[in-house]
């Protein structure tokens, strides 16, 4: 070994240590990011959570309408408190289908009748399949879709009322 | 009361620890000096004072005194005893404690006891403890007071995490701890021989008990985490490459290298260099493996208080040891006189070889590790996993198992390979015998294939250096050398046959039902409620017949803790000599049937069979080479007592 390489032990946890630090000094973000945005959305088909909406399909989201994908479960507290904004959404023109993760009729029925239903249609997603498909990490979480099953973009978390106009306008976007 | 006085010894403590390392920094020039007198007893007291507080802490836990911040939110009133007492440990702030108590009673002892060393050497070792020391005393002093009260004592505790209440698990971490003081231990040796530029056999003798201790400790921390995660997880694997598993195995392929290594060095005075490298290494790996766990800045299934404050502390402390030690081995290695030579086809080759090999593994996975790490430094999520890891590792793994099955039948120095032809032919065809039988019998992936003939190929190898010798003659030592080899044999057998012969089984099934899984017969008898003293459960009562024999009863729970509320499963297993049944239960699915989730797992059980032999291979050579040590000493101590007694006639 000659003199040089005695450094280079040292040279590499410079790196380490510096890498770290910087890591250390961002913001953890826990929020995973789909990869699927601008892809079509994989094929699927989701018999009804409940009785008084239909399930979901691929066909439904390549009807040529762009919609708002709304991933949640009742068992999500979240869920509860984008409710209403869910509602403003489809009372301003958007058209809203959703997949229930994880959950049963009765469930999703009580969930409905206390805080509205805004969807036109309810797919059971029992094992997360349709879920994990789009790229969706948890609930809740709203994708824009465009009128060929590609999906434009992504909301990660519960929908407070800044975020209406932006999904809206993303809506927008995605009919031209 | 108790928890000033303990804050108190801590703070005397710490005290002791600026002075011994201000003394054995002085005595560097004036060895006979004052303070260089005052290193070794400071040391003692030292680690006396440390493992008083230590001991406040656990009678604090013992009686729950709920007016100590620590116990308010880590204990309970209603947790048995000893999971009590495993909650002062089960924390940042207690293993904090543990950690530094170990290591200044480990300081302690070396100052009692080590007198083979230069005086120099060892003050410049114990002042290194004491750097190292001084470190860890500031984190728990300013940023981590287990002693810390609450304004108003809390009315009850806030429980422990139900996932960790488990007898394995309370006895885990401090077995890792114990494996990591050691590798300080080595390190300081390591920077003390630097410092003093004595590098040399009696050095490693030195140094080569400590590290087997703690790389007895971590085997074994190892192996019981792994089968913690294996049966209390419930997910069926034993080995996940998440970060934390990582962060303990890193340190054991370090400490493999350096026992290695260090032994070179004890017998041939060869690789000076390279083995004052891997003590840093070792060491660091340890407090790399801290960090990542404690900082958070990775993601892992082990969910530890995470707090990015102390992840900066406990950076700051890696850069300051690591750093300063890579900047001394930079600086002083050069001028480290070279070992002795030796040829390529002798034992010191081989081992050099083994080194090399163990040294790419730690390397593949501290870079799978801190890969997530650099790539979100770009903004990129990904999770490397069994796929990197697993072909990775074995293109470095295979060689290594391949000659360490041969290595030890080799010469010292210098030897022909001639002379060991016989052998090796003998090991190499059973591997090819095996890997073509594996090979014809079933579609199994490559990776167990290969680890499967290696594992009997090294089983056969690992007792050649016993051949044509009288048993009862073969040292201590290299029985544990043997029986280590075997162990490694016997964990990789169990992991290659595992992961090629598993069956899986996911059910849906009525009380009263049956369902199959490789040879097993499951009914499903009855699923019942019942209560432990801190949970409510579900438990399926399961009868599972192996190949039409006898029923063994299982009985897997879903349990419910309350305190504070949590869902887990506790999986049962039906353990035979070929392997284990391992069921888990679900939720009741909306018609009424129960989930279950069987899997029947062949030779499982060697996995973990294999760590303890490892472990036990560990604990004879360190005996060996203790009795050996204490053997020269009382020579040495006779052979002085004779010439002073001769001189006086």
């Amino acid at each position: 070994m000659n003199r040089l390489s005695f450094w280079i032990p040292l040279a590499i946890f410079v790196a380490f240590v510096g890498l770290a630090a910087y890591q250390l000094t961002q913001p953890k973000d826990d929020f995973v990011a789909s990869t699927m945005i601008g892809k079509s959305i994989p094929d699927f088909d989701l018999r009804p959570a409940v009785e008084e909406r239909p399930g979901l399909s691929i066909a439904n989201l390549k009807d040529g309408k762009p919609k708002l994908l709304n991933i949640w479960a009742s068992w999500c507290v979240p869920c509860i408190s984008e409710a209403p904004y869910l509602e403003a959404l489809r009372r301003q023109g958007a058209e809203i289908v959703s997949v229930a993760i994880r959950d049963r009729p009765a469930d999703v029925e009580r969930f409905l009748g206390n805080y509205g239903n805004p969807y036109s249609r309810i797919g059971a997603d029992d094992l997360s399949e349709v879920q994990f498909g789009i790229g969706s990490s948890g609930v809740p979480e709203t994708f824009v879709v465009n009128g060929n099953g590609v999906i434009t973009y992504q909301h990660i978390g519960d929908i407070r009322a800044e975020h209406v106009p932006i999904l809206l306008q993303k809506l927008a976007e995605a009919r031209q | 009361m108790i928890a000033e006085l303990g804050l108190a010894a801590l703070w005397i403590a710490a005290a002791l620890a600026v002075l011994q390392l201000i003394g054995g920094a002085l005595a560097q020039r004036d060895p006979g000096g004052e303070l260089a007198k005052l290193v070794r007893p400071a040391a003692i007291v030292q680690g006396l004072l440390a493992a008083f507080a230590f001991l406040m802490l656990l009678y604090l836990f013992a009686v729950t005194d709920l007016s100590v911040k620590l116990v308010a939110t880590n204990s309970h009133s209603a947790k048995p005893m000893v999971f009590k007492l495993a909650g002062a440990w089960g924390n940042h702030e207690g293993s904090m404690l543990l950690w530094v108590t170990v290591m200044s009673m480990a300081g302690a002892l070396i100052a009692l006891v080590e007198r083979r060393l230069p005086e120099r050497t060892i003050l410049a070792t114990l002042a290194a403890q004491a750097f190292v020391g001084i470190g860890f005393y500031a984190f728990i002093l300013l940023s981590s007071n287990p002693f810390e009260r609450l304004p108003q004592p809390a009315l009850e505790g806030n429980g422990l995490n139900p996932l960790l209440q488990d007898i394995g698990l309370a006895f885990h971490p401090p077995t890792l701890y114990f494996g990591y003081v050691g590798l300080s231990v080595a390190f300081s040796f390591a920077v003390g021989a630097l410092l003093t530029r004595q590098v040399n056999p009696d050095f490693a003798r030195v140094m080569r008990p400590w590290v087997l201790g703690a790389w007895i400790f971590l085997t074994l921390g190892i192996t019981a985490g792994s089968y913690w995660a294996y049966y209390e997880l419930g997910w069926g694997g034993w080995w996940f490459w998440d970060p934390v598993e990582n962060a303990s195995l890193m340190p054991w392929l370090a400490a493999t290298a350096l026992l290695h290594s260090v032994s070179v060095l004890a017998a041939r005075d060869a690789l000076r260099a390279w083995t004052i490298m891997l003590g840093v290494v070792a060491f660091s790996m340890s407090m790399l493996g801290t960090f990542l766990v404690r900082s958070g800045i990775l993601t892992s299934v082990h969910a530890f208080a995470v707090d990015p404050e102390r992840g900066t502390f406990i950076l700051v402390l890696l850069a300051l040891y690591i750093g300063g030690a890579l900047l001394l081995f930079a600086l002083r290695a050069g001028t480290v006189a070279e070992g002795e030579r030796f040829s390529v086809t002798s034992r010191e080759g081989a081992l050099v070889f083994n080194n090399v090999m163990l040294s790419a593994i730690l390397g593949i996975v501290l870079l799978g590790t801190l890969y997530p790490l650099l790539t979100e430094a770009f903004d990129v999520r990904v999770s490397v996993g069994p796929p990197y890891f697993n072909p990775v590792g074995a293109i470095f793994a295979i060689p290594m198992l391949m000659v360490m099955a041969i290595g030890p039948l080799m010469r010292w120095r210098n030897d022909r390979f001639d002379r060991i032809k016989l052998p090796v032919w003998i090991v190499f065809a059973i591997m090819a015998a095996v890997f073509l039988l594996v090979l014809v019998l079933g579609s199994y992936g490559w990776l167990p294939i290969l680890g499967l003939a290696a594992s009997i190929g090294l089983a056969v190898g690992s007792f050649l250096p016993l051949r044509g010798r009288n048993l009862l003659r073969v040292p201590t030592a290299t029985w544990g050398m043997v029986i280590a080899h075997f162990g490694i044999a016997v964990a990789l057998f169990g992991m290659a046959s595992e992961s090629a012969f598993s069956e899986e089984h996911l059910a849906a099934v009525d009380v009263g039902e049956s369902t199959k899984v490789g040879p097993w017969t499951i009914v499903l008898d009855d699923v019942a409620p019942v209560a432990g003293p801190n949970w409510t459960a579900i438990e399926g009562r399961l009868s599972a017949q192996y190949d039409g024999g006898t029923a063994i009863e299982l009985r897997p729970q879903s349990r419910n803790f309350w305190a504070p509320p949590q869902e887990t499963t506790e999986s049962e297993l039906a353990t035979r000599w070929n392997g284990q049944l391992y069921a888990v239960i679900g939720n009741q699915s909306g018609d009424g049937r129960w989930q279950l989730r069987l899997w029947w797992k062949p030779f499982v059980t060697f996995i973990w069979y294999g760590g303890v032999l490892v472990a036990l291979g560990g604990l004879l050579a360190l005996i060996g080479r203790l009795r050996t040590d204490l053997k020269r000493r009382f020579a040495k101590a006779r052979s002085i007592e004779r010439r002073s007694s001769g001189e006086a006639e």
